[in-house]
């Protein structure tokens, strides 16, 4: 089977990004790391039960989730960005902490939800993110939504959304899509072609060859890049979130890349060929990927690249045991919050018996 | 004080709301230079601008999506169904993001959605739904059904300060059949979650809302002249949530409990309301709790059809006879 995704002849080493310096390289690099890090931290405590639900890798699209986060403007009242599953990378450049996704896969009560919803289900207005819901697609006409508010308000904001090649077969994907290109809507669409919905293949997904095709019947702008290079996802990221800032409405960004675990850690992968799992994992990881253009570029040492993997490894090791031992949420906290008024949500009469 | 009808008074609402607060905004299909299908939104475009009344493809999960990601950033915006039978195409919007944001997420959505509903218009199956039950399991969405222009304007604006998403279902057989005088220049804000005492009586009660309210008047008038006796009414208003003591206070003076919907009967809202006495008010009852609802059919187009399924003055009159000799 051929990796049809991967460049057929793979660019020369491009030429740093303009805007991005050399500590901007290494601080790309300890989001790639750290989030590689925290996920198998969640794998051990996954088989320890201590994560109590699904557990969703990234394994092979760290890369692309980071370097299109990594493009926005961040802080309180910038950019927001609407991450999936796997965008875990994306998150912690928003600026979500270790800790915060520990408790939350734990369902802590100091969790962002306390305990309410799972794994990186959860949002920070106030950081830029907001929190996916597990029906696919429809975070897109939500983020219409939101972008809509900036154009309205006339801020210079810009709003990103990540949609899985699944997940652009389902009506919310193309009614937002289509609404957010008519309203000019200031959003940059990052769609992740990663080869497996679950255990669908592209093939019996959709019949068209690239998902930036189905963005241009859109009349939206639309390119396709090397998802497993962070430096070209984020320069096509770093275009389009300009653009989109300059009036110039929705831009989608189709990112090849590929899944290398299962839809969740339950998942053997009975259905994906292990030749191309191997494949991808020997020669188009994102993170040895990067590393290689550091290093060969010498914009970067071994011995520093080193460090910050020692130090991404302290940080996971403090936030869990800062965390692992935390009470999960008293019984009686499922009930408020459903409204403003009524405040909580009536106590049933049988457990008064 | 002027006389309105009920769609006036819807508009009236709205046009206050839009121009209390600029937060306030619409979207929907053919609102804007059209106006609206039934005309609501007529010259709201021409004051408030394109930018605050926002024509839309048809694409109702995006209009409430789009409508949610606003609310989440500070706006208040109020999404139009063209008729409220297509709200089903956003269900998966309004039920599993929009009704679980704040529980799960901590995420103010305060939203509204409003359409015409309803039949006896002969809109058939697809332009006269009540879609009130689909949306009446699920936590986290509230669901107002005026029967009157006060209350279709003192509902909507209430809705709109609401800080929880609101479903505003606008009966389009009350549109310009019910007239009422209001005042002008004092503000009418109806609580959400408050019933109305629509008519007193001490023989039996009716709990209604939306159309049905006005046939149930209709036939308490019958009931008191042909057979003396003395009905009760209860305009229920807010569905969502239900005004349990208002529903409680009717059944202990009457004893007696007929609802009315206009909505198909299993799984309808009667249920939960006979439900809800039987749990906190069996004690005080004389006779069943009896419903009156339409056949649990689609509803069907031609005038001899419709007229059968739905429920019909002759019906309230006949099941409140049958209920007071018990």
């Amino acid at each position: 089977m051929p990796l049809h995704s991967v460049p057929e002849a793979r660019s020369e080493t491009p030429a740093l990004p303009a805007e991005l310096e050399r500590p901007q390289l290494l601080e790309l690099y300890r989001f790639l790391r750290l989030t590689r890090t925290l996920e198998e931290r969640l794998v051990a405590l996954y088989r320890q039960s201590k994560v109590i639900g699904g557990l969703f890798r990234s394994l092979g699209q760290e890369g692309e989730s980071v370097a299109a986060a990594y493009a926005l403007e961040r802080g309180r009242h910038r950019d927001i960005l609407s991450p999936l599953i796997r965008n875990l990378g994306a998150m912690l450049v928003m600026g979500a902490k270790p800790i915060e996704i520990l408790r939350q896969y734990m369902a802590k009560a100091e969790g962002p939800t306390h305990g309410r919803e799972l794994n990186v289900h959860f949002n920070d207005l106030d950081k830029g993110y907001l929190g996916q819901i597990s029906h696919l697609g429809d975070m897109v006409p939500v983020m219409a939504g939101i972008t809509l508010s900036f154009k309205m308000r006339g801020e210079p904001r810009v709003g990103l959304v990540y949609v899985g090649d699944g997940a652009t077969s389902t009506g919310t994907f193309h009614e937002g899509l289509n609404f957010a290109a008519v309203q000019r809507c200031p959003l940059v669409v990052i769609g992740e072609y990663n080869h497996w919905a679950y255990t669908t293949p592209p093939e019996k997904q959709y019949a068209v060859k690239d998902l930036a095709e189905k963005a241009k019947g859109y009349g939206v702008h639309a390119v396709t890049v090397d998802g497993n290079d962070v430096l070209a996802v984020y320069a096509a990221t770093k275009h389009a979130v300009e653009r989109a800032r300059r009036g110039k409405g929705v831009h989608f960004i189709e990112v090849k890349t590929y899944r290398r675990k299962g839809h969740a850690e339950h998942d053997d992968q009975s259905y994906q060929p292990k030749d191309e799992i191997e494949r991808w994992a020997q020669q188009n990881d994102p993170v040895d990927r990067f590393v290689k253009q550091l290093l060969d570029n010498t914009w970067a040492e071994a011995a520093e690249l080193a460090d910050i993997d020692r130090a991404v490894k302290d940080e996971v090791d403090q936030a869990t045991d800062a965390c692992v031992n935390d009470p999960l949420p008293l019984p009686e906290t499922a009930l408020p919050g459903v409204y403003v008024q009524p405040a909580a949500a009536e106590r049933l009469w049988f457990r008064g018996l | 004080m002027a006389e309105v009808t009920f769609l006036e008074a819807l508009r009236q609402g709205l046009w206050e709301e839009m121009e209390r607060d600029d937060r306030v905004f619409m979207l929907g299909e053919d609102i804007g230079a059209y106006g609206g299908a039934f005309k609501v939104t007529d010259g709201f475009q021409k004051q408030f601008g394109e930018a605050r009344v926002i024509d839309t493809p048809i694409s109702e999960a995006a209009i409430v999506g789009a409508a949610a990601g606003a609310a989440h950033m500070g706006l208040r915006p109020v999404a139009e169904m063209q008729f409220i039978d297509f709200i089903s195409c956003a269900y998966d919007m309004l039920t599993n993001y929009v009704a679980t944001a704040r529980y799960r997420a901590g995420l103010a959505t305060p939203i509204v959605v409003r359409g015409p509903c309803g039949g006896y218009v002969r809109g058939g199956p697809f332009h006269s739904q009540n879609p009130e039950a689909a949306f009446f399991h699920t936590p986290g969405l509230k669901i107002v059904y005026p029967a009157t222009a006060r209350d279709a304007k003192g509902l909507i604006k209430a809705s709109i300060r609401d800080e929880d998403p609101v479903i505003y279902l606008e009966h389009k057989w009350l549109y310009r059949r019910i007239k009422e005088t209001l005042p002008e220049g004092e503000e009418i804000l109806t609580p959400i979650g408050a019933a109305r005492l629509a008519r007193e009586g001490t023989d039996l009660s009716i709990i209604t809302y939306g159309a049905t309210v006005w046939k149930a008047l209709e036939a308490a008038e019958q009931l008191g002249k042909e057979d003396g006796l003395s009905v009760e009414i209860l305009d229920l208003r807010t569905l969502l949530p239900l005004d349990d003591a208002a529903i409680m206070t009717t059944v202990k003076k009457t004893n007696k409990v007929l609802i009315v919907h206009e909505d198909t009967r299993t799984g309808g809202v009667a249920g939960e309301i006979a439900a809800r006495i039987n749990e906190q008010a069996f004690e005080w009852l004389d006779g069943p709790i009896a419903r009156v609802t339409a056949h649990d059919v689609p509803l069907p187009y031609a005038s001899t059809l419709e007229d059968f399924v739905l429920p019909q003055t002759d019906d309230i009159v006949k099941a409140a006879r049958w209920l007071a000799k018990y």
